[in-house]
């Protein structure tokens, strides 16, 4: 099973350049570590040390954001469509 | 050369990979005032894409902001989703990403430095336009990288607005009109 994943600019150190890059895995978490397993260190940046999203990064499977599909646990599919982005927040 | 060149202040450091310049339309800078004007109290926010690799500020994209808050901004998630997916079949990627400030100077904030470090927009300029004074905006333009602030002064193209209802704040003052 295959996944595409969109890589934002700020991530494309670990990817060669690359924006991007297949991997496998039928959660969002399996297809982490697949993909940590090729391009090192992409997985520290949008996984804490605890086992969840960063909060201010947002992933996407299609166009729903992961955080209301259950998160890393959330489900894939072959042929499904992985975006990373940087949440753009902040304040006075 | 222009005064902004010849000041050499602004030399580069490790904010600041590209040209330490924000080099814009007036018509794009009129569009966020208003943007920013549009949603006061609230801090309005957005992007100006351009096409990728070029560095230029094109397109103007203003964002919902999520937060609806006086003191805080956050891009609407799903929103963001598909403005990227444009960008990414036009093509383009984020040159300014700018907020504005409604109460406060047009500065980054602690947030706003800490966010942008943490997973940013390498290679945008975080523009910053506060509304503070009801009669003058002002906008100044920075990089933010490794929680590091670097202001950059503006370069604005073409022929401002006859009554101009913004200005630029940078220290020193190297604002540069390109008139012609």
């Amino acid at each position: 099973m295959s996944v595409e994943v969109r890589v934002p600019t700020i991530l494309r150190t670990h990817t060669g350049g690359q924006k991007l890059v297949t991997g496998e895995g039928d959660t969002l978490a399996k297809l982490f570590d697949s993909l940590d397993a090729q391009h090192a260190g992409l997985k520290g940046r949008v996984v804490t040390d605890e086992g969840t999203l960063h909060r201010f990064v947002n992933v996407y499977i299609n166009d729903e954001d992961v955080r209301f599909i259950g998160g890393l646990d959330a489900a894939l599919a072959d042929g499904d469509q992985v975006t990373i982005l940087p949440a753009v927040a902040g304040g006075m | 050369m222009s005064h902004a060149l010849s000041e050499g202040f602004w030399a580069p450091r490790a904010a600041c990979t590209l040209a330490c310049v924000l080099r814009i339309a007036h018509e794009l800078v009129e569009a966020m005032v208003a943007h920013a004007r549009a949603d006061h109290p609230d801090e309005a926010c957005g992007l100006i894409a351009g096409p990728e690799g070029t560095g230029e500020p094109k397109r103007h994209i203003p964002m919902i902001n999520a937060a609806r808050s006086t003191t805080f901004y956050e891009f609407d998630s799903e929103e963001w989703k598909q403005v990227y997916d444009q960008m990414w079949d036009n093509d383009e990627e984020v040159v300014v990403a700018y907020h504005s400030h409604t109460h406060t100077e047009a500065y980054p904030s602690r947030s706003d430095a800490g966010i942008a470090s943490q997973l940013g927009l390498p290679g945008a300029h975080y523009v910053l336009v506060t509304t503070k004074d009801p009669d003058v905006a002002e906008v100044r333009s920075f990089r933010i990288a490794d929680e590091v602030i670097t202001e950059e002064p503006i370069e604005v193209t073409g022929a401002p607005e006859a009554v101009q209802s913004y200005k630029f704040a940078h220290t020193p003052d190297s604002t540069v009109y390109d008139c012609s």
